[in-house]
C-alpha cells in the first residue's frame, strides 16, 4: 500500500517565480498584476485543500486496512504479547513516579483549602475521585502519547526509511497485520491497565501527602477514599482509557507507516505522533465527559 | 535515442534450450512522479536462468523498474508479465503468491533490526513455506547462511554485522525461500572492492545453485562484468544500449565510454 501525498509544490514555486518575474519586468496594469496575485493565491489554497483531503483519505484508508487486518483470521499473537510487554515495560517507571507525585501534589495543594472550611475529612474522597475520574486517565494517556506514540512513530518511520516495510511486502507478509495491528491492540489493552496502576499509586501518594501534616491511618484513608467512589465514577473512566490507548497506538503507527523516505521524516513522524495523539486524548476526554454527564 | 543491439538469446541461458522461456516480459512501461517521467515506453525481457544487468546513472529509473515488477510501485501505463501473469491485474492473493516466487535484495539490505539473523530468515520462511517442520526450518536456515558464508552469525543482531555481512545476510534471507527470480537493487553499492567482488561471486553462485533468473541493478561496472549475461544501459528512462559486456566495452558511443572510464577511475581509486 503506497500512502504518500504527491504535491506539486515544485511546480507552484516555479510558476510563482515566473509570475513574479513577469510582474517585475513588464509594465502590466495594476488590475492585471492583482489578477496574477489572485490566481497564485487560488492555486495555493487549492493545493492546501488537496493536501488536506489527501491526508484525510490516507487516514481513513489506513484505518480501514487496520480494522480489516484486526479481524482477519491470521493474528500475530506472539508479536502482540511482545508489544504488550514493551508498552507496559517502557512506561512503568514513568507511570509509577507520575502516579505517586500526582496524588501527593493534589493532596498538598487541596489540604489548606479544605482545612479553611473544616472539611479535611473529605480530602481522601475528593482526591480519589479526581484521580480516578480525570487525573489518572488523562495524565497517564498523555505520558503514553509521549512515550509510546513517539516510539511507534519513530520505529515504523525508520522501518519505512530503511525499506524494511517494503521488504515485508515483497516477502508476501502484510506489514499492517504484523506491525500495526499488534501495536494498536497492545496500546489499547495496556493503557487501561497502566491507568489503573497509576490510580492506585495516586491514592497511595495522596495518603503519603495527608500524613505530612496530619496523621491518618492507611485503612481509614483508603476506606474514606473508596467510599466516595461509585461504580459510575469508575466505569466511564476505565472505558475511555481503551479509546485513549487505541488512539495513541493508531496515530503512532499511522504517522510512522506513512513517513516519507528521508531520515528527517523519522523525527517528523515521531514528533507528529506525540502532538496528534495528545490532541486526540484531550478531544476523546472531552467527548467522554460530555457523554458521562448526560448519563 | 535508442541504439539497440539485438541479441537472439542470452549467453548465460542453457545452451541446450532452443528458445529460452521469458520469465519477465515488460512492454511499453511508463511511469513518472509529479508529472516528471522516469521510465518511458520501456520494453525488456528476462529469460530463464539469465543474469540481466541494468546500468545507468542515478535517477535513470533503475530501482523504479524493479519496484514496478513486484508492484511496490504502480506504472502509469504498459504491461509487466511475470511468469506469464500480468502483475498489474493480479488481486491481492495472487500478487502475494507471485511475490513468493521473487527474491528482492534491497540496496540497504533491509534486515529487520529488531530480530536476530536467524529470526530474519525464519520470519519469511515460516510464512511462505508453510508446513515445514522445526527441523526442516533449521536446516534451511543453516544451509542458506552457509551458502553466503555467514554460518556463525545465527544469533547475532543486524547491528553487530558489517555492511558486507548485512548484504550477505539479506541475500540469505532472500534465497532461503527458494525464489525463481532474483531482483538485486545495487548489490555492491557502499562496499569496498573486495567485498563487492564477493557479492558478485555470490550472485553467480546463487544463480547456479538455485537456477534463478536475475535482474541486477547497478552502476558498478566490475559487478556488471562479473555477473552479466546481457546488459542494458538506461538513460533518461529509455533503453540507451543493449548488448553483452564485450559489446559495451567496444562501443564507440561517448556516453558509454565515459561511463566505463569514470567507473574504472573510481574502482582504481578505491583499490
Amino acid at each position: 500500500m503506497a500512502l504518500h501525498v504527491t504535491s506539486s509544490d515544485k511546480d507552484f514555486r516555479h510558476m510563482k517565480a515566473i509570475n513574479t518575474d513577469i510582474v517585475k519586468k513588464t509594465n502590466l496594469p495594476k488590475v492585471k498584476k492583482q489578477a496574477i496575485k489572485l490566481s497564485e493565491n487560488v492555486i495555493k489554497k487549492k493545493q492546501k485543500a488537496n493536501r488536506f483531503f489527501l491526508a484525510v483519505g490516507e487516514f481513513y484508508l489506513f484505518f480501514w486496512l487496520t480494522t480489516k487486518a484486526t479481524f482477519s483470521r491470521h493474528f500475530e499473537f506472539k508479536e502482540f504479547l511482545r508489544q504488550c510487554f514493551l508498552v507496559g515495560n517502557k512506561t512503568l517507571p514513568l507511570i509509577t513516579i507520575t502516579g505517586l507525585v500526582i496524588g501527593l501534589v493534589l493532596t498538598i495543594q487541596s489540604r489548606p483549602i479544605l482545612a479553611d472550611f473544616g472539611a479535611t475529612s473529605l480530602l481522601p474522597g475528593m482526591i480519589a475521585l479526581s484521580i480516578v475520574r480525570e487525573m489518572g486517565p488523562v495524565v497517564t494517556a498523555l505520558i503514553c502519547a509521549g512515550k509510546i506514540g513517539s516510539g511507534m512513530g519513530a520505529e515504523l518511520g525508520s522501518m519505512r526509511v530503511s525499506e524494511q516495510i517494503d521488504a515485508m511486502e515483497v516477502s508476501s507478509i502484510k506489514p499492517i497485520r504484523f506491525l500495526v495491528v499488534p501495536r494498536v491492540l497492545a496500546a489499547t489493552l495496556m493503557i487501561p491497565i497502566l491507568v489503573l496502576y497509576a490510580d492506585a499509586l495516586g491514592i497511595l501518594g495522596s495518603w503519603a501527602g495527608a500524613n505530612i501534616k496530619g496523621d491518618v491511618t492507611f485503612i481509614l484513608f483508603f476506606t474514606q477514599a473508596f467510599s466516595a467512589i461509585g461504580f459510575m465514577d469508575f466505569l466511564p473512566a476505565v472505558i475511555k482509557t481503551f479509546f485513549f490507548g487505541a488512539a495513541i497506538g493508531f496515530i503512532g503507527c499511522f504517522k510512522g507507516y506513512t513517513a516519507g523516505r528521508g531520515t528527517e521524516s523519522v523525527g517528523k513522524a515521531a514528533n507528529e505522533s506525540v502532538v496528534l495523539a495528545s490532541l486526540f486524548v484531550i478531544v476523546i476526554d472531552l467527548i467522554a465527559v460530555q457523554i458521562t454527564d448526560m448519563l | 535515442m535508442e541504439k539497440e543491439i539485438n541479441i537472439a538469446a542470452p549467453t548465460g541461458a542453457d545452451s541446450a534450450t532452443a528458445s529460452p522461456e521469458k520469465v519477465i516480459d515488460i512492454t511499453n512501461l511508463t511511469i513518472g512522479f509529479n508529472n516528471v517521467p522516469v521510465l518511458r515506453d520501456f520494453t525488456v525481457q528476462l529469460f530463464e536462468k539469465e543474469n540481466l544487468v541494468i546500468l545507468g546513472k542515478s535517477g535513470s529509473g533503475k530501482s523504479v523498474l524493479i519496484k514496478c515488477i513486484v508492484r511496490l510501485l504502480n506504472p502509469d501505463s504498459g504491461t509487466i508479465n511475470v511468469l506469464g501473469e500480468n502483475v498489474n491485474e493480479l488481486n491481492d492473493r495472487d500478487l502475494a503468491e507471485m511475490r513468493k516466487k521473487i527474491g528482492f535484495l534491497f540496496q540497504s539490505g533491509a534486515l529487520y533490526d529488531s530480530m536476530t539473523i536467524r529470526e530474519n530468515l525464519e520470519f519469511p520462511l515460516r510464512r511462505i513455506k508453510k508446513g515445514l517442520s522445526r527441523k526442516q526450518i533449521d536446516e534451511k536456515i543453516v544451509e542458506a547462511l552457509e551458502n553466503v558464508g555467514l554460518s556463525d552469525t545465527l544469533h547475532k543482531m543486524p547491528s553487530d554485522l558489517s555492511g558486507g555481512m548485512r548484504k550477505r545476510a539479506s541475500l540469505a534471507r532472500t534465497i532461503v525461500v527458494d525464489p525463481m527470480i532474483m531482483l538485486y537493487d545495487e548489490p555492491t553499492t557502499g562496499l569496498d572492492p573486495i567485498t563487492s567482488d564477493e557479492i558478485s561471486s555470490l550472485i553467480n553462485e546463487v544463480q547456479k545453485k538455485y537456477k534463478t533468473s536475475s535482474i541486477i541493478i547497478t552502476h558498478d561496472i566490475e559487478c556488471a562484468r562479473a555477473t552479466a549475461d546481457r546488459m542494458i544501459m538506461l538513460n533518461e528512462g529509455e533503453v540507451y544500449l543493449e548488448g553483452t559486456i564485450d559489446e559495451f566495452e567496444s562501443s564507440q558511443d561517448e556516453m558509454i565510454q565515459s561511463f566505463f572510464k569514470m567507473n574504472n577511475v573510481s574502482s582504481r581509486s578505491n583499490e
